[in-house]
Parts: C-alpha cells; sequence; structure tokens
C-alpha cells in the first residue's frame, strides 16, 4: 500500500512552496543596490506570513487561554524577535523551516501510522445475520449469541462461533501469524478475524461481538499503549520541565550576558544576545522528543503483534529485553500436549501392524487419551462387524471381541516398563502379544527454541511440571531444559515460581499455555501465553500473549524486545544529545535560529525512521 | 459503557492534551486517546448522554487544538 498525502498536507506543501518563492525573490531583490530595503523586507514579511500565520493566530489564542510553553507561542516569540531585531530574513525563514518540519513529521507519522495499521487491520465491518433463511447485513456489535451468520468466501469472520454447515479453509495470520490456511468443517470451533477463504459456511456464533476473539485482540493491542515503559515515561516527563528549562535559560541569556559585559566595560549589544536567546527558543520545542519514544514501541508491539505476538504494553517489552531466566510450564508449552504413541514392543510372533491393529480396534470407542493416541497411529477404522462385545472397565482398560478374538488393552504397571508416558499391554486370547507407549511428544521447535533464549543471554532455564520426575527430565534431557522442578500440583506451581524469582537477579519469564498456571502467568515478572488464540484466562492473566503454540515465538519476542529498547535508547540519546549541542553553540552565538530549527527537524526525522526500524524484525 | 471514536490530530504533544481536555469532561469517567492508532476511548459515567458529553469533549478539545476532530 502506497501512502499518500492528506489535503492538509497538501495545503501545506502549497504554502511552504509560494512562501520559499517569495522569500526567494526577497533575497534577489534585497542584493540589488540603492533599491529600498524596505521593498526586500516587505518580501521577507509576505513570506513570513503566507506560512506562518495560523502559528501567530493559535499562539495568540493560546495566550489568552493562558497555554504558554505550547510550539506555537515558542515559535511566534522567536520569530517576531527576529523581526524586533530588523532580521527580517531570519524571521521569514524560522518559519519557514519550521512548517517544513511540521510537515515531515505529520508524513513520517502518517506512514509508519498506515504501516501499523495494516497489521492491526482485522476488524470486521459487517455480519450476515440469518433470520429465517434470509441473510441481513448488519454490524456485528449488534448480534445476539447463540445466532446463526453466513460467512462468503473472502470475507472476515466476524464473531467467535461453531461452524453448523459446509466446510473451507481459514486464513488466520492476522491473529497468528501462521500463513498456512487451516481447514474447518461443520462442529469446528471458527475465531473472528480470520478470513474465510474458499468455500461459503453458517456460523452458530457463540459468543457477542465485544467477547469474540477480534475484539478483544484490537482492545489488547489498542489499549497496550497506556501502560509505558520507563524511557516513555522519562521522556514525557523530561519534555515537560524542558521546555520551561529552557526558555527560562534564553531568558536568562539574554538578561545576564549584557549586564555582565556592560559592568565589565563593553558595550550593551542587547540585538546580539536577543538573538541568541531566541535560538534558545527555537531549540527548547519538545516534539522530536516527545514524538519518537512511544513511536518505537508502538513499532516493537505492532512488529510482535504481525508475528502473532500480543505484547499488552510497552512495559512489557522492556522486562523482555531485560529478562534473564525463563521458566516453561511442561504440557502443551515444551511438549504438544497430547499423548502419541511412542513405543511398540511386540512380544511373540504377531507384527507391530497387527498388535496396533487389535488394541485400535478394541479401543474404537474409547475416549481416553491413550486410546485416541493409539486409533491415530493405526488410523483406519474398524468394520462394522469387525467389533464386538466392547466393555470399558474404568480406570483399568478396555475388553473386546475383535475379528472373533478376545482382546483386552489395559495399563501395564509393571515399573520398568512405565518409564515414560503410559504404558498399555495388549493380549489376544488370553495371551500378551505386545506393549504400546504412548506419552507426550516434545515439540520439535523446543530445543531450538531453548537454544536460541541461551544465544540471547537468557540463559537460566526451568521447566514446572505435574508429571513424575523421571518422565519429566526425558523431556528435560530432550528440551535441554536447565532445572525441573516435578510433581507439582497446579497451586505449587506459583510458589515454585515465586522461589525461582526472588533467586534471579533479573526479570523472570513464565511461558505455559494457561490451562492451569493462569496464577503463575500473572505472577511471573513477564507471562506468556501460548496458544491462548480462544483461551480467555490466559488472554486475561498474562502479559504477552502467543496466539498459536508455537514456542519460538519466545525467543523472537525478545528478539523483537531487544530491538525495540536498543531502538528506543538510541533516539534518546540521538535526541538529547544533538539539543544539547544546539544550545551550547547557540549561547556561543555559533548557531542561528534556522540552523538550531534544522537541528530540530533533523534530528525528529532520523528519529522517527530510526523508530520505522522497530517495525521489523 | 466504553466507546471508541476515530480522531484526527496532528501532534503527539496536542494528542496527549486532547486527551486531558476530554478527561476533564462532565459525564467522562475516563478516557484515554492513542496517537499512533488515532483512536480515542471513552469511558462514560453512568447515565450520561453519549451525543452531549461527546460535542462538550469535543468543544474542548477544539479550545486546547483548534485543528482537530472526533468522529462521533
Amino acid at each position: 500500500m502506497k501512502y499518500r498525502f492528506t489535503k492538509k498536507q497538501k495545503r501545506m506543501l502549497c504554502r511552504i512552496l509560494s512562501a520559499a518563492a517569495v522569500f526567494a525573490a526577497g533575497i534577489v531583490l534585497g542584493r540589488i543596490d540603492g533599491l529600498n530595503v524596505w521593498i526586500s523586507r516587505s518580501f521577507f514579511l509576505l513570506s513570513y506570513l503566507i506560512v506562518g500565520y495560523d502559528v501567530l493566530w493559535d499562539a495568540l489564542r493560546g495566550i489568552v487561554r493562558g497555554q504558554v510553553f505550547d510550539e506555537n507561542f515558542l515559535m511566534a516569540v522567536a520569530s517576531l524577535g527576529a523581526i524586533v531585531i530588523s532580521d527580517y530574513p531570519e524571521a521569514a525563514a524560522v518559519m519557514l523551516f519550521y512548517q517544513v518540519g511540521e510537515l515531515f513529521q505529520s508524513v513520517a507519522v502518517g506512514k509508519s501510522r498506515h504501516s501499523i495499521a495494516s497489521l492491526t487491520a482485522i476488524r470486521p465491518d459487517v455480519a450476515n445475520l440469518l433470520t429465517d433463511g434470509c441473510a441481513e447485513k448488519v454490524d456485528p456489535e449488534d448480534v445476539p449469541a447463540g445466532s446463526l451468520i453466513a460467512v462468503n468466501p473472502g470475507e472476515r469472520v466476524p464473531l467467535d462461533g461453531v461452524i453448523v454447515e459446509g466446510e473451507t479453509s481459514l486464513d488466520t495470520s492476522a491473529l497468528t501469524g501462521e500463513s498456512l490456511p487451516v481447514e474447518a468443517k461443520a462442529g469446528d470451533a471458527i475465531v473472528s478475524g480470520s478470513i474465510n477463504l474458499t468455500g461459503a459456511v453458517t456460523v452458530r456464533t457463540t459468543k457477542e461481538f465485544g467477547e469474540s476473539t477480534v475484539s478483544r485482540i484490537l482492545e489488547l493491542v489498542e489499549d497496550s499503549v497506556s501502560r509505558k515503559s520507563q524511557p516513555e515515561a522519562f521522556i514525557t516527563k523530561f519534555a515537560k520541565i524542558y521546555t520551561p528549562a529552557v526558555c527560562a535559560l534564553a531568558l536568562a541569556l539574554f538578561a545576564v550576558p549584557p549586564v555582565v559585559i556592560r559592568l565589565c566595560g563593553g558595550g550593551w549589544e542587547f540585538s546580539e544576545w536577543l538573538r541568541r536567546a531566541l535560538t534558545f527558543l527555537v531549540i527548547s520545542c519538545p516534539c522530536a522528543l516527545v514524538l519518537s519514544i512511544p513511536m518505537t514501541f508502538f513499532g516493537g508491539i505492532g512488529c510482535a503483534s504481525h508475528n502473532g505476538i500480543l505484547v499488552k504494553g510497552s512495559n512489557y517489552l522492556e522486562t523482555l529485553a531485560r529478562a534473564g531466566a525463563v521458566v516453561f510450564d511442561k504440557t502443551g508449552t515444551l511438549t504438544e500436549g497430547r499423548f502419541a504413541v511412542t513405543d511398540v514392543t511386540v512380544c511373540g510372533p504377531m507384527e507391530e501392524g497387527d498388535v496396533l491393529k487389535y488394541a485400535a480396534f478394541a479401543e474404537a470407542v474409547s475416549t481416553h487419551p491413550v486410546a485416541a493416541a493409539i486409533r491415530a497411529a493405526y488410523g483406519a477404522a474398524p468394520g462394522k462387524d469387525d467389533v464386538r462385545d466392547i466393555k470399558e472397565i474404568a480406570g483399568r482398560g478396555v475388553e473386546a471381541t475383535v475379528l472373533d478374538r478376545r482382546v483386552t488393552v489395559g495399563r501395564d504397571s509393571s515399573p520398568d516398563r512405565a518409564k515414560v508416558g503410559v504404558t498399555v499391554a495388549v493380549t489376544v486370547d488370553g495371551e500378551t502379544v505386545g506393549y504400546i507407549t504412548a506419552s507426550d511428544r516434545v515439540k520439535d521447535d523446543s530445543k531450538a527454541a531453548l537454544d536460541a533464549l541461551r544465544g540471547l543471554g537468557v540463559s537460566d532455564s526451568y521447566m514446572l511440571t505435574g508429571d513424575r520426575g523421571d518422565s519429566a527430565r526425558l523431556v528435560a534431557e530432550k528440551t535441554g531444559v536447565g532445572s525441573v522442578r516435578a510433581e507439582l500440583l497446579p497451586s505449587d506451581k506459583v510458589g515454585e515460581l515465586e522461589k525461582i524469582i526472588a533467586g534471579s537477579s533479573s526479570p523472570v519469564i513464565y511461558a505455559g499455555d494457561g490451562i492451569n498456571d493462569a496464577p503463575s502467568l500473572a505472577r511471573a515478572d513477564v507471562g506468556v501465553a501460548m496458544g491462548a488464540l480462544g483461551s480467555d484466562a490466559a488472554i486475561e492473566a498474562a502479559d504477552v500473549v502467543i496466539m498459536d503454540d508455537d514456542i519460538k515465538k519466545v525467543p523472537l519476542a525478545v528478539r523483537i524486545a531487544r530491538k525495540t529498547m536498543r531502538i528506543a535508547k538510541e533516539n534518546i540519546i540521538f535526541a538529547l544529545g544533538v539539543k544539547a549541542v544546539c544550545l551550547i553553540l547557540g549561547a556561543l552565538g555559533v548557531a542561528g535560529m534556522w540552523i538550531a530549527i534544522f537541528a530540530d527537524v533533523g534530528v525528529m526525522v532520523l528519529a522517527v525512521l530510526n523508530a520505522a526500524r522497530a517495525l521489523r524484525i | 459503557m466504553k466507546k471508541t471514536y476515530p480522531v484526527e490530530v496532528d501532534c503527539a504533544n496536542c494528542a496527549s492534551k486532547m486527551e486531558d481536555a476530554v478527561k476533564g469532561t462532565p459525564g467522562v469517567r475516563d478516557a484515554s486517546l492513542n496517537f499512533m492508532t488515532l483512536k480515542l476511548k471513552v469511558e462514560f459515567e453512568e447515565g450520561a448522554d453519549e451525543r452531549t458529553v461527546m460535542e462538550e469533549a469535543l468543544r474542548r478539545c477544539r479550545r486546547v487544538e483548534r485543528d482537530c476532530s472526533i468522529e462521533f
């Protein structure tokens, strides 16, 4: 998308160009010998008024309302002061450059706002409400939960719900950053904010608009700037004292040195010191400072949300950047969070595939997670008459007649085998034919994510889990987690986390899926909720929300935070440094008013461009 | 009641002045203006009439920053 000038900006550009032309004419006329000096002066005045009449007007209104120290006031005083000391070109130049700067700022801000807006443009405008089979276009806010809506291909899903008819694929990239489309059919949940790609579906809404994922996300991103980071708070406070302080200095510069020089036997030289004082007034404008830092953070937050990471405030970016330790929940964070068959041991003549087949058929209707894992591992469903007499024995297993043979699948309790996950013994006609082990698989990316975190200097890593020690340690080995706290009740996790926080000199990140660790998410210095799409408790408790369950986004979030902080610091040092240099040069009389303006505009443009870097990682 | 309105304002400093002006309007419990997204979020007091409150808020904003607008 290309950025276009607004009407206001175009009008300003016209004013600047015509004022510049008049200004140039004034300079040329000033060079002609013998011409009355007032002819060129009137050109400068005309140029001054063309480009600055609104500044003067606003300054006047400001004074009437007691609003001194705003930039209009400062610019008006500085330029009128130049006229008082008969420096007409300076007055016009100051106003001209000031307006050029304002225009630059407006375009730069507009541009970055544009790129951020495209990141958060997920608000659906319309819902097709179905009443008696007829679709009616309504505002999503007016659709009560439990209504039927139609979502056509190409449309954004306006409300959370469940598909009742049709199938399609959904583009959830605006929510999760994941570009692969997700398939959805009748019975599947559908999340607002995703885009319907292929087929028309009918959806029964489960939430009102205000409670739907899309509005929660928007609210989160839009509120994020209200939680300010230290650099932002610093610069806002600093700007509040900076302007009056520099104005006071300007007054002192005007009043003190001439008197001192006079006492030492020199001339009054008021106009020279007035000029320097006016330069100070120009330098005292705070806008470059006030603008660049929040913009950097907004860029960082925008960049994160583009990658499916929602950050609830700039202060969390700051903490994330300083973090030195990370605590992971095991299930669903380091591991997939669901069982899969990891091992089949055959004893006897039967083939591995057949062991799985008998077990899968016997478990055909069981809801136990291990049963689901076995069925998934075998892949095919039994025929209509293959399985009879299914008997489930709670806590023990299942018995059934499969292909006319009596099969049992039951928990194997012999300690040497039950090391990791859950092992079941399969018997056919009373004889044990094999053992199947199902466990929660470690995510493929867990190790890479932990290595990346270590590479970023987040060197201490911990894993908290309710699981038995040996299976927890195996996960730790596979992922490279530093230390493990196992066999914790959900309520113990917070206590354990608090101990880790107390022992750490730098902020601690806690990453969990929010299913039973919402208190830990809230307690940690930065709570990162994983796979939070649709989990309200996690979104509520966490400071950073990763929409899908991609663990690599934890180091990515740290990297984005680091980069944002670096840019913010650069901007602060750069802006303050240039201002300080200008103040010194201005006091010495080396830098004139328009150099000061150039410095101001230059700082601002560079700071804004630098801030725009935070948008990309 | 909470509502969000698009606003138009030119500089970051003016935006924070506008925010203060809206906060001081009778009938407004809290307000925040996000300069980057140009969104004004207003939390109204119980029983306040949105339209009259927002008209007054806009009038107050115009006083600190002539060149601004709120869409409501």
